[in-house]
């Protein structure tokens, strides 16, 4: 038996040194970092609810997982690697089966899930629903319905070349896969990957981000109960446990997070040749046009920044550009739907999720409180530590060298950038690294096709913001910075599919063109052959053709 | 200087002129330009570096390059066009398309094998989909690299497709700089490198490698099915650039009893197509250099593989040639088993019962190309579910690579990505997803605050239960 002090630093007091609590899961565990090990231990009685936050409750514990490291994470890829070897993730009844029983987990728990994603980061729950258990839902929907067509063989046209011959390309899994998810929308970018590479028929590690403990327990919980152990597993950890999965050899990573270790994953993926499909993030801009009806425009920029995990998303709106005579119109704009959204006092609001961490609450304040930064607030700025929240916060004019503008906001703060000319915005765009997304506010076709063609990014909405993500027909996914690789819907298969080219022929049509002794007759043949024109192999064969 | 030459192409990149479908089309007509207009001097090239016969430089090169820059050609408005993605109805009115858009600056390493082929067909996938271009050739194939250096400037622009003489010191230093966009042809350790160096600036990159390609044979029906096999099997070993192919034969699987016939069927083809002896072989290529001689000729010297050796087996170190040589069962931890070939040596590895050579396949890293000569329907499927490789060819050997429908690249140690084709272009474009959305309808429960009316029509919604969403909005719908 072992007593720790909760509390977010304590020590321990088997052998004094710091322990971090990470994370109060359900069913009685509690996840603490130990000098960079994760344990988890099971205790007894209840725990409050405030317990996260509370610095001297102590409790009476059970050790009962050791550390996660690389010998124990290639152990773990040898067991998979030897499920997927035995074939039985290939089948399309295993498949819809894993499929199924993933939907029927997010009916049966709905409502842990959603406390889970609410005790991480306060999520409202109507925003919970929506982003976490309805677009999970429906990536499980719609590959159930639609597996058998994407599994089948793609027939395609063979050429003269090799007539006869017959072709196609089929799909087939690329292995063992590991999916390193984020805590921002923890639910989601667990699962939709995992859905993914299942209905790929792939053997799969997620590994959920220890930043949001909560969910991340109650994944690694559930996915015991609901999945194949042997083929679907959750490791959970940080950054001692990723790197230890990091170490092994993986077939395919899916990694969604933060550039840096983005990089530090590709790097690390070189090592074993192995692809990598990274979603990141990036300043996503929010062009406005002065032609728009304004109402729809605050309303539609405030639901992909504030009421988008409160501005915590990868494809949430990071800053606008507009025009100098229309800022204004749009500050009151965006400040009268602010108040019909969240109320007088936006900080009372419980319709917003509140910053994941302390981290990330100072990383924010310093933006906010940067000299030349500080002055340009319009509206918002109140903050509020012991809550990790920020106000809806609306800033004019920031210098384009401020923090602000050089990194990814990934909070409440929303800076308007003005130009004299809507067009410069293209180029403002376009000096920065390419965003995940682009939003534009127009009712210019001209502007529209403009912006289409010219700006760079991973996608584009015009006269939305977000949405884009829903639609299961268009690829999600980064260019330059902000990623490589897209997933959902038939583009999620894909990400985890190999695509085997398949050439059927037969003993027939022998051309001795191919084959040596080569004679100048031969070599017009082949010109023939090679020109793909039916006339002219006549011509060649009959030994009139001329090049 | 390499950075010098990188930040020109990027400057005009930013100028937009790569975009332009006119300016596609112009620069692919030019390349087939220079393959047309200048056909002898690569036959020339081709033969100083290789000792390729014209015939096989056509089929393998030239060829390769004319029907893929056609083919690009005649397909290019299509490609650029977007694609349409259906909508859900909620989403009305709305549209969605997948606009490809260009990468960016574009570096692409290419190998000696190939010297013409494997460096300006990818090329013709980078222009089409509008991009800038920096085109690093191997250094081991001197000839093929000085007429490139010499030609591409006088037919392309200049500004926007650049191409650089240098050995490998040059390479690393590339690799330093930022690129969107990486396309690597050769080994896997090089490969591996590549990737981490992209992963410095989060640089998509394509790897070509290569792999021990297997060539499974089944007992044909009849007799002259086996000889047109053992045709294809010559053909698919030693007529493209004697085995130094990535997607050439590396070893054939087959069973026992079948072995001494085919052996006799082989070493007949290999004698009408190349000639009796090492001193008069022709229409066959020479091995590149000292350092690849040297290699595979390490590779037969193993006391074991030599006893092995059923036919040929006989070197001219002078002229670097290696005749075309059988071996029967060499020890499968030797050298000539463990590790790619690359050359004119063919392994045969006698099996009891063919089934067993999908254990064996998978028993290896995952190869570019499995070669299956069999008639048995069933065999097939099992080869395609069990094993896993870039391509499955069915009776012949190396025409897939003339396939424009059909995607080339390979998975796990023989890289990943793919081109030729269409794949080409989408290997250099970025699939831009685009929604446009109009200003109404608006969807009320979209929008915080949130209560209980908004979580049940967003329940609705999701399941696109449209009835259930008109009767909740009259009030008639019960929770």
């Amino acid at each position: 038996m072992t007593i720790v002090s909760a509390g977010l630093f304590k020590d321990c007091t088997r052998c004094f040194k710091s322990s971090n609590i990470v994370g109060v899961g359900l069913g009685g565990t509690l996840t603490y970092r130990h000098t960079y090990k994760i344990n988890r231990v099971r205790f007894s009685g209840s725990i409050p609810s405030s317990f996260y936050c509370c610095a001297t409750l102590s409790i009476t514990m059970e050790e009962e997982k050791q550390t996660f490291d690389a010998d124990k994470a290639a152990v773990l890829v040898n067991e998979l690697r030897e499920t997927f070897s035995s074939g039985k993730t290939k089948s399309y009844e295993w498949r819809t089966s894993q499929l199924e029983s993933i939907s029927k987990m997010i009916d049966e728990k709905e409502k842990e899930i959603i406390e889970a994603v609410h005790k991480d980061l306060s999520k409202p729950e109507l925003e919970a629903f929506v982003s976490e258990i309805s677009m999970t839902k429906s990536s499980c929907k719609l590959a159930l319905k639609v597996l058998k067509s994407w599994m089948m063989p793609e027939k395609v046209e063979t050429s003269i070349a090799t007539y006869p011959s017959s072709a196609e390309i089929v799909s087939e899994p690329l292995g063992v896969v590991l999916v390193l998810s984020t805590w921002n929308f923890p639910f989601l970018l667990s699962l939709d990957p995992v859905i993914g590479a299942i209905a790929a028929g792939n053997v799969v590690v997620l590994k959920p981000s220890e930043i949001a403990p909560a969910t991340s327990t109650l994944l690694a919980k559930l996915l015991v109960e609901y999945a194949d152990e042997s083929a679907i597993r959750v490791v959970e950890g940080a950054v001692a446990e990723t790197s230890a999965l990091l170490e092994q050899k993986w077939d395919k990573i899916f990694f969604t997070g933060g550039a840096r270790v983005g990089r530090i994953v590709m790097a690390a993926a070189a090592k074993h040749l192995t692809p990598v499909t990274l979603e990141l993030g990036g300043k996503c801009p929010a062009v406005v046009d002065s032609n728009v009806n304004l109402q729809v425009t605050a309303r539609r920029i405030i639901s992909g920044k504030w009421a988008c995990n409160n501005g915590q998303a990868c494809i949430g709106v990071d800053y606008i550009i507009t025009t100098k005579e229309f800022a204004p119109k749009l500050i009151d704009a965006l400040r009268s739907v602010l108040e019909e959204f969240f109320g007088k006092d936006p900080m009372e609001s419980k319709d917003r999720s509140r910053i994941i961490n302390s981290f990330h609450f100072m990383r924010l304040i310093n933006l906010l409180d940067e000299d030349k930064v500080s002055d340009k607030i319009v509206a918002g700025g109140q903050r509020n530590e012991s809550q990790l929240q920020i106000a809806p916060t609306i800033l004019l004019d920031v210098p384009e060298d401020s923090l602000m503008m050089q990194e990814e906001i990934f909070g409440p703060l929303l800076p308007i950038i003005t130009v004299e000319k809507l067009e410069d915005s293209f180029n403002m765009i376009n000096r920065k690294q390419k965003p995940l997304a682009a939003y534009l506010f127009s009712d210019d076709e001209q502007i529209k096709r403009k912006f289409v063609q010219n700006v760079f990014a991973g996608g584009i909405a015009i006269n939305d913001t977000v949405l884009q993500i829903t639609v299961p027909g268009l690829p999600f996914g980064g260019v330059g910075e902000s990623g490589m690789g897209s997933y959902h819907g038939k583009y999620s298969f894909d990400a985890f599919s190999h695509k085997k080219a398949v050439l059927y022929r037969s003993f027939g049509g022998e051309a001795p063109t191919r084959y040596p002794p080569y004679t100048p007759g031969k070599q017009k043949q082949m010109k023939a052959l090679l020109s793909g024109n039916l006339f002219n192999i006549i011509l060649a064969l009959l030994g009139w053709f001329k090049d | 200087m390499e950075e010098i030459v990188a930040d020109e192409l990027r400057e005009t990149f930013k100028t937009g002129r790569t975009r332009s479908v006119a300016w596609r089309k112009n620069q692919l007509n030019a390349l087939l330009d220079l393959v047309i207009e200048n056909e002898e001097s690569i036959f020339k090239a081709l033969h100083r570096d290789l000792g390729k016969d014209p015939v096989e430089s056509y089929r393998d090169e030239i060829g390769v390059i004319l029907k893929s820059a056609r083919y690009s050609l005649s397909c290019l408005d299509k490609w650029v066009a977007p694609k349409k993605a259906e909508l859900p109805l909620l989403f009305f009115p709305a549209k969605g398309d997948v606009l490809p858009e260009p990468l960016g600056v574009v570096l692409i390493f290419s190998s000696w094998n190939f010297p013409i082929s494997l460096l300006l067909d990818p090329l013709i996938g980078a222009i089409s989909a509008g991009n800038a271009v920096l085109l690093k050739p191997s250094e081991l194939a001197p000839a093929c690299l000085s007429f490139l250096v010499q030609n591409i400037p006088l037919y392309l622009d200049n500004k926007a497709i650049k191409i650089i003489d240098g050995r490998s010191e040059v390479g690393e230093k590339l690799l330093k700089l930022k690129w969107d966009k990486i396309f690597f042809t050769g080994s896997p350790r090089v490969g591996s490198l590549v990737m981490a160096a992209a992963a410095r600036y989060l640089t998509p990159v394509t790897l070509e490698l290569g792999g021990k390609c297997p060539a499974i044979v089944d007992t044909l029906s009849s007799p002259s099915k086996t000889k047109v096999a053992a045709k294809r099997i010559v053909g698919g070993k030693w007529a493209p650039c004697t085995g130094q192919a990535c997607i050439a034969i590396d070893y054939l699987l087959v069973e026992e009893k079948l072995a001494p016939t085919l052996i006799e069927v082989l070493k007949k083809t290999i004698k009408k197509f190349y000639g009796e002896n090492i001193k008069d072989l022709k229409n066959i290529s020479r091995i590149v250099n000292k350092h690849h001689f040297q290699r595979l000729h390490n590779l037969l010297k193993d006391p074991h593989v030599a006893a092995s050796v059923v036919y040929g087996g006989s070197v001219n170190e002078e002229k670097l040639v290696i005749e075309p040589t059988i071996l029967l069962d060499p020890p499968l931890d030797s050298e000539i088993m463990t590790e790619e070939i690359f050359g004119p040596l063919l392994p045969i590895i006698t099996l009891k019962n063919l089934e067993e050579s999908i254990e064996f396949i998978n028993s290896k890293p995952k190869p570019l190309v499995i070669y299956a000569f069999t008639e048995d329907e069933a065999f097939k499927e099992r080869i395609l579910s069990k094993t896993s490789s870039g391509t499955v060819t069915f009776n012949d050997s190396m025409v897939q690579f003339l396939c424009d429908a059909l995607p080339f690249g390979g998975v796990g140690q023989s890289g990943f990505g793919r081109y030729h084709g269409k794949y080409s272009f989408d290997t250099f474009s970025h699939e831009k997803a685009v929604l446009h959305r109009a200003f109404f309808p608006e969807l009320e429960p979209r929008y915080p605050p949130w209560n209980d009316f908004k979580l049940r029509f967003i329940r609705l919604a999701y399941m696109f239960d449209y009835l259930g969403l008109i009767l909740l909005l009259l009030g008639l719908k019960k929770p």
